[in-house]
């Protein structure tokens, strides 16, 4: 009003969606200023879940003292790394600093390891010595690989065999990889159980390595070794690889022996349960995995070493007052996504706020919308709508979906469209990044 | 001055047309609207991971801040009985939400500022 910008707060007064003390509590007072905390809230982990966490918590309570521990000033997404890995895209377009949630909201951002926590005395210990202390902790602390778990593969195998399952030197690796390999070779990706991170990725992955080896490197192979039967978008991938690689890519799955039990980065060879020897020119093996380090110090983890939580408000099951987002939960049926990291990021700040308050928690809903670029004007979609019914999560029934199979090329066309202007939308959401920086 | 009068009676005017809608009378009534107020804001969280804060990210994906109130919930609700043939995504969205949130969703979006 009176020419100034119309923001939630002043929408939700405009439509009455506000209770009268909110409304006045609004006025008169910079938005997002520190005006004498009413709670302080540490968020570990600056990725999709948490930097959404820091974000909207200050959105919804401008007081709440915010603190944001992420040891990187500059965070890479692991979304769209298989684009550049195709060499569609520069990786410094996949880099997100914390300026806006530290100039707009006025989250104190400290760049520094959480790694150890107190919570019995709600203190968590920063590498470099400080402590903070919280009133209540929101821990987003990703994944962490279960090294040795599958025989061969530790942190050393990695240097050879890399992951790339994180962005940053892991992805550079496997690109210079890519980049000397002889056409004519054979590029040889390991995929996981369920569950792990980004269930569409291995898929994706090897789509867009196939696109360059097609332009690069025409005569060599693709072969996904997997420990299952069945993956995300399975219809909708092995339709586009025919249109795309022909039978470049070749898939084997659980039945078929794909269930790679050894690793020999040495030798570049991996061995599977029945004894079958692949040799690759560049192995990329995407390992077992666990909740982020910082779960396990804050014994939110459970035996299968993921983060068990009440569907609500995704606070932890097992210590009250942490509550814990993102791939290091166990949220079935929700996915291990950077979209549905960031949407329970926004709940979880929601509850934080109303439980800080005394306040009962209002209704979620969360959706996920993951992009799979299989070539650069050919894009596919699994959409999804959760609830809490019964006390636990599920699908709203009769919502979402994947991409309909044997659709025509325009709408391929337009989902990968869509893709690219997903990432800008969420980026900007989670980090404010505008749309080409 | 005026301009706040008038804010201040239409969100009242609103509260009870809220209470009004869901079908209740009386204090209760507003105070059940108030509750599921809070859970449409809720809703449209979840759009601004592809549509940006508050929906202003102009990208091929269409903006919602103040966008026409009634264009915003005819799309919604079209996109839920799938009656937008060219559509990918929002189809299979929309079917998770019942047409009165679209509607509330709607209303949220139509009431922001396009700009900054």
């Amino acid at each position: 009003m009176l020419g100034k910008p119309v923001n939630r707060r002043e929408a939700l007064k405009r439509i009455g969606l506000m209770g009268a003390g909110a409304v006045l509590a609004g006025c008169g007072l910079p938005a997002y200023a520190n005006r004498g905390s009413n709670g302080r809230v540490v968020v570990v982990g600056g990725g999709f879940g948490g930097a959404t966490a820091a974000k909207y918590l200050k959105r919804f309570q401008p007081s709440l003292d915010v603190t944001l521990v992420e040891p990187s000033r500059r965070y890479y997404t692991c979304p769209f790394t298989n684009l550049y890995l195709a060499g569609l895209r520069d990786f410094e377009s996949l880099g997100h600093d914390y300026r806006e949630l530290e100039d707009t909201y006025g989250v104190r951002v400290v760049h520094d390891l959480a790694e150890d926590v107190d919570v019995d005395r709600r203190r968590l210990k920063l590498a470099e010595g400080a402590e903070l202390s919280w009133d209540r902790l929101i821990l987003s602390p990703g994944i962490d690989f279960r090294w040795g778990a599958l025989e061969g593969y530790d942190e050393a195998a990695a240097e050879k065999a890399p992951h790339a399952w994180k962005a940053g030197p892991q992805t550079h690796l496997l690109r210079a990889q890519l980049e000397e390999m002889e056409d004519g070779g054979n590029f040889v990706l390991v995929a996981p159980e369920n569950p792990f991170r980004c269930p569409p990725g291995p898929y994706e992955r090897v789509s867009l390595v196939a696109h360059y080896l097609k332009h690069n490197k025409p005569r060599s192979k693709v072969l996904l070794l997997d420990a299952k039967d069945n993956f995300s978008k399975q219809g909708l991938f092995m339709e586009g690889w025919a249109e795309h690689y022909g039978d470049m890519i070749e898939w084997v799955g659980l039945s078929d022996d794909g269930r790679v039990i050894r690793v020999d980065a040495d030798r570049l060879e991996v061995e599977t349960e029945f004894g079958t020897i692949h040799r690759a020119s560049v192995l990329n093996v995407v390992p077992p995995q666990k909740a982020g380090a910082i779960a396990q110090r804050a014994g939110v983890a459970d035996e299968s070493g993921w983060v068990p939580v009440e569907p609500n408000t995704f606070e932890s099951s097992r210590v009250p007052g942490v509550y814990v987002i993102g791939d290091a939960t166990e949220a079935a049926p929700m996915p291990k996504s950077g979209f549905v990291a960031s949407n329970q990021g926004k709940i979880t700040a929601r509850a934080v706020v109303a439980d800080l308050a005394g306040r009962e928690v209002p209704e979620a809903s969360w959706t996920n919308t993951c992009y799979s670029v299989i070539a650069p004007e050919w894009g596919i979609t699994v959409a999804n709508v959760f609830e809490v019914h019964n006390g636990d999560l599920r699908e709203v029934p009769g919502s979402g979906g994947v991409s309909p199979s044997g659709a025509a090329a325009s709408f391929r066309r337009n989902e990968a469209l869509y893709a690219e202007a997903w990432y800008a939308g969420i980026t900007q959401d989670v980090w404010g990044t505008r749309p080409g920086e | 001055m005026r301009e706040l009068i008038l804010l201040v009676g239409l969100a009242l005017g609103a509260v009870l047309a809220w209470g009004i809608a869901w079908g209740g009378n009386g204090p209760e009534a507003v105070e059940e609207g108030a509750v599921d107020a809070e859970r449409a804001e809720l809703i449209a969280l979840t759009c601004t991971a592809c549509h940006g804060t508050e929906g202003r990210v102009v990208t091929e994906i269409p903006p919602l801040a103040g966008r026409p109130e009634a264009v915003l919930q005819a799309q919604l609700i079209a996109f839920k009985r799938d009656e937008m043939p060219q559509a990918t995504v929002m189809p299979r969205l929309a079917k998770g939400f019942t047409e009165e949130e679209l509607r509330v969703v709607a209303r949220y979006f139509a009431s922001l500022d396009a700009d900054e």
